[in-house]
Formats: C-alpha cells, sequence, structure tokens
C-alpha cells in the first residue's frame, strides 16, 4: 500500500470511526471540544505510523488507545484539567475493581448512548443555529472546517472560528454531556431536528451543477437522519423527517432540465424518481405512523411528499388527502404559508374557486405581503376561473416580488398570456 | 455515493447450504453497524443460480438458459446497497464484513452510476442511458 493509499484509507476510518471516538472520549473528558482534539491527536499519530506500520486490523480500537493515552499525557502536563485527571485516575482505578472504564468506551450499547449524548451536545439551545449546524456537521460526520466552509459558502476562517467559539460556548455554560431528562427531550429533540434539516435543505436548495459538497449535503443529512432514527426508534418525528428527506432526494434527478433550470414538482419526469429511496421515505413513514397517532410537523409533511410519491402521474395525485393534510400542519404549526399551500391544494381537489376563497382570506396576511406566492397562487386560480384582467395584475405582481430570474420570465410570460386572452375573448 | 457491494457464490452458497448459525449472528451484527451508520440502502441474499435463469441475446434472438450455471466464482451470492462518500469508505466498510463462506470469498465493490458521472458523455449518450433509466424505472 503506497503512502498515498494509506491516506485515503485513513480518511475513510475517520468517516466511520470519528463521531464514536468523539462521543466515547467526551463521556470520560466531559468535554466535547477537549474530546475532539484528543480525537484528532490520535488521527494525526494514525497518519505518522499507519504509513509505515499498517492499518492495523481494528483501526477504531487503535485510534481510541491512542487518544486515551493522549489524554493521560495532555492532562498531565495541564495543571487547569487537574480535575479531569482525578476523574480519568478514578475511572482507571475503577477499572482495576472490574468495573468498566476506559476500555469499555468501545463497548457498542455504550457507544449508542454515546453518540446520542454528542448529537443533544451539539444541537444544545446555548449555541446559535449556526453554530449548531457547524458543530454537528464537524462532531458527528466527521467534515473537516474547509469542506464545511465550502457548503455554506462560507470562508473558512469563519467557520473556524464558529466552530472554536461553540466548544468554548460549551464548556463555559458547563453543558452537560447528556441526552436531556425525558421532560425536556421534545423541546431538545425538536433542535436536532431542526439542525438536520437545515443542512438537508441547505443541499437541496442547490442544483446538481453547482459545487459537489452541496448535493452532497443531503446525504450528509440524510445519513445523519438515519442514524438519528437508529438511535431513537421509538421516536416517531425522527421518522418523520428521515421519510421526508428521503422522499424529497428521490426527486433530485428530476428537479433540473438539461441545461440546468429548475423543473417544478408536477412538470418532473416522474421516471426519473429513484423508486429505492420512495419506498425507503414511505417505509419511515410507515413506522412514524405506527409510533403516534398524532403526528408531527415533519411526519404531516413527509405524508403529503409521499401522496406525490404515490401518484405515478400528477393526474393521480390525491389533492383532497393533500389539503386535509395541509390542514393538520396548519393546526400543530400555524402559518400563512402552509395555509397558502393548503388554498392551492384545495383548488386542485375542489375546483379553483375554492381555493381562491381562502387565498383571498390570505391576501390581508401582513406577513405575506412580499411573498411572490401568494400573487402567483392567487394569478394561476383567476386564470382558471377566466378573470383574465385580475390574473394578469397578480402575474405582474409576483414578477416584481421574485428574485429569481427565470421564475420572473415565466410569470411575465403568464402575464402577457392573461393579456391576451382578455384581448380576444 | 452509492456502491454495491457483491458477494461472490461459492459451492456451498451454490448448493443452497445455509449459512451456518454463527455466520448468521455475526452478518447480522455486521448489517445492524451498516445500518446504525446510517449508510445502507438495501441488501438481499439471492437464491442458488439453480434457481435462476438467463436470457441469451443474439442479434434479434432471444434463449432462455434454465439455471444452474458454471463457473461458479462468477455468480453473485447477494449484494449490500451502501450510500457513502468514496470508494476507500465502500473498501473500509467492506472490509470489515464477517468472512462469507469462513474460507477464501470475495467481495466485489462497485460504484453505481449517478448524473455526474456523464459530464463528458455526448447528448446521445446521455439519452440512452436517460432511456435505460427510464426503463428501469418503469419496472
Amino acid at each position: 500500500m503506497t503512502g498515498s493509499d494509506t491516506h485515503r484509507t485513513i480518511d475513510a476510518v475517520w468517516r466511520i470511526e470519528s463521531a464514536r471516538l468523539i462521543a466515547g472520549l467526551a463521556r470520560i473528558v466531559h468535554d466535547v471540544g477537549l474530546a475532539e482534539e484528543l480525537a484528532q491527536d490520535a488521527l494525526v499519530a494514525a497518519l505518522e505510523r499507519w504509513p509505515e506500520t499498517g492499518v492495523p486490523d481494528n483501526p477504531g480500537a487503535w485510534l481510541m488507545a491512542t487518544a486515551k493515552h493522549r489524554a493521560v499525557d495532555l492532562l498531565r502536563r495541564n495543571k487547569r484539567l487537574e480535575h479531569k485527571l482525578e476523574e480519568i485516575g478514578r475511572d482507571v482505578e475503577s477499572r482495576q475493581d472490574g468495573a468498566p472504564g476506559f476500555d469499555a468506551v468501545l463497548d457498542d450499547d455504550a457507544i449508542e448512548d454515546d453518540l446520542l449524548r454528542l448529537v443533544f451536545t451539539a444541537c444544545h439551545p446555548v449555541l446559535s443555529t449556526e453554530a449548531r449546524v457547524a458543530l454537528t456537521l464537524r462532531l458527528l460526520g466527521g467534515l473537516t472546517t474547509g469542506e464545511i466552509a465550502r457548503a455554506f459558502l462560507a470562508a473558512e476562517p469563519t467557520v473556524a472560528q464558529r466552530i472554536v467559539r461553540a466548544k468554548r460556548t460549551l464548556a463555559k455554560a458547563e453543558v452537560p454531556f447528556e441526552v436531556p431528562p425525558r421532560a425536556e427531550l421534545a423541546d431538545r429533540l425538536s433542535s436536532v431536528l431542526e439542525v438536520v434539516y437545515l443542512v438537508f435543505n441547505e443541499g437541496y436548495a442547490a442544483t446538481a451543477g453547482d459545487d459537489w459538497m452541496r448535493p452532497a449535503l443531503c446525504e450528509e443529512a440524510l445519513r445523519l437522519g438515519r442514524v438519528l432514527a437508529g438511535l431513537m426508534p421509538k421516536e416517531a418525528e425522527v421518522h418523520g423527517l428521515v421519510g421526508l428527506m428521503e422522499i424529497q432526494a428521490s426527486r433530485t434527478r428530476a428537479r433540473t432540465g438539461p441545461s440546468g433550470e429548475p423543473v417544478l414538482l408536477l412538470d418532473q419526469d416522474r421516471a426519473r424518481w429513484d423508486r429505492l429511496l420512495i419506498r425507503r421515505g414511505l417505509a419511515a413513514l410507515d413506522r412514524a405512523e405506527e409510533l403516534t397517532g398524532r403526528p408531527g410537523p415533519y411526519a404531516l409533511q413527509a405524508a403529503i411528499a409521499a401522496c406525490h410519491a404515490r401518484a405515478r402521474t400528477p393526474e393521480e395525485t390525491d389533492w383532497a388527502r393533500i389539503a386535509a393534510l395541509y390542514a393538520a400542519l396548519a393546526r400543530r404549526t400555524p402559518s400563512p404559508v402552509v395555509e397558502l399551500n393548503r388554498a392551492a391544494a384545495l383548488a386542485m381537489a375542489f375546483g379553483p374557486a375554492v381555493g381562491l376563497e381562502l387565498a383571498d382570506e390570505l391576501a390581508a396576511e401582513p406577513s405575506l405581503k412580499d411573498y411572490h406566492l401568494l400573487p402567483s397562487v392567487r394569478g394561476d386560480l383567476l386564470a382558471k376561473l377566466d378573470r383574465f384582467d385580475e390574473a394578469r395584475e397578480e402575474f405582474e405582481r409576483a414578477a416584481s416580488l421574485t428574485r429569481n430570474e427565470r421564475e420572473r420570465a415565466l410569470l411575465l410570460d403568464r402575464a402577457a398570456a392573461c393579456g391576451r386572452a382578455t384581448a380576444s375573448p | 455515493m452509492r456502491f454495491m457491494i457483491l458477494v461472490k457464490a461459492d459451492d456451498d452458497s451454490e448448493a443452497g447450504v445455509p449459512p451456518s448459525q454463527e455466520l448468521i449472528e455475526e452478518m447480522g451484527r455486521y448489517n445492524e453497524e451498516l445500518v446504525n451508520a446510517g449508510v445502507l440502502l438495501a441488501g438481499e441474499g439471492l437464491h442458488p443460480s439453480s434457481n435462476g435463469a438467463r436470457v441469451n441475446f443474439s442479434g434479434d434472438g432471444r434463449t432462455v438458459v434454465d439455471g444452474p450455471f458454471a463457473e461458479t466464482k462468477e455468480l453473485i451470492a447477494g449484494f449490500w446497497m451502501i450510500d457513502v462518500k468514496s470508494m476507500d469508505e465502500a473498501i473500509e466498510w467492506a472490509k470489515r464484513c464477517p468472512n462469507p463462506t469462513g474460507e477464501e470469498s470475495v467481495l466485489e465493490i462497485r460504484k453505481v452510476f449517478e448524473d455526474t458521472d456523464f459530464e463528458n458523455a455526448t447528448e446521445e449518450q446521455i439519452a440512452r442511458e436517460q432511456r435505460l433509466r427510464d426503463r428501469i424505472a418503469e419496472s
């Protein structure tokens, strides 16, 4: 094996082992930042040693053992961390008593608990959302600072700073390395899910032609979601989020046309949807629905996505069910945007007049004042009702509000078409 | 990116000999590891080729040949589909697999095509690939 082969192997091992390594170390030193430094030190040692000695049979155990030695060395040299050395001393002693100690860190059950603790720590509310995202990708995804920076189109030093500050904040706030108590679990879990979905959307919003890292964010978010579902198999919303992401990801290939232009859901070539991801998404949604009779926002959105996934043609779409799901979503998380989507679904299910009634009610909604999709939806429904003059105004208004050039062109085309329809009744 | 890890057949798998209790246990643990890491998309074991068939093409002609097939080492006994970041990661996962037969076995790793693999392809080639995919998706 050449040196560069070994380096690539080490990258792969790091990708597989780093989260478990950091999580295991964090349980011992009670400090996520320190745990990550120790894990990084072990990685550097592997980079120095393995090209000569070859990759050990159990690279994870090697890294853990090395990190453990570094921890003891470091703590000996560092007075500031004296109490942590004491803890480790106790740990070593207790191991001699036959109780689980350092070496048990690689024990399977403990790993899962440790990983869960790491997830909740990285997504702790004491951190800003940006910091949670960066820290999660770094500690759980094993992404480098450079990779995270590229993915979020940020400067590398900015991201590095963000991560350093996040770790410092956690240490300063003395955030315990633990899974939150039952009473707090739901709130804290929603912070975790929010981070994962944010990562997913950051990648999903980018087109396939962009820098490779951005689509890769979708994969990373999916992987994190699947890991979470394994760690918290009883939490319906985790499965709901995984189902939502799998189904959305199944459309990736169909979402852009030959010259990179976005293709809307109903215009997509459904043969290009990824059946494997759809199956996985529907299975995850089933699990979410089995676990609760009161699905949360992610499971509801997944159920809406599933309605589209199940329809073999746009005409087969169960719009009545989609409208009902949007109504349920609006009850769980009231939002004018959800209502607008419900209006569009109602129009598809029961005719444009029904949808327009709800859309008109939303016209007075201040938060939608500059939201281009409101006039866009209203324009569409008005045009379907042959009220072309009003429709043209709405499309023109929508065109003036959108920031997307292609969309503006499309809306102005529709406005012009309405103008022609009025002129020649 | 997606990789398919193919398990090559051996005399036992072709004879339909079920794996040992121990191997089932080890494979179960391995599969769990793949799931826990969020990388396993799908995986199945295949019946011996004696339960299979081949369709041979010759120009417009088609001939169906029932199994079993010779060249045991060229046959496939099962597969995993995994979603990982690199070929090296796929190799690293494959290395962690318990020895599928306990003796001389082979796991073959193959990358699954993606859109981005066709950046240098001609329009015609892309269209052909697209037709192929469409057919797969329809079935």
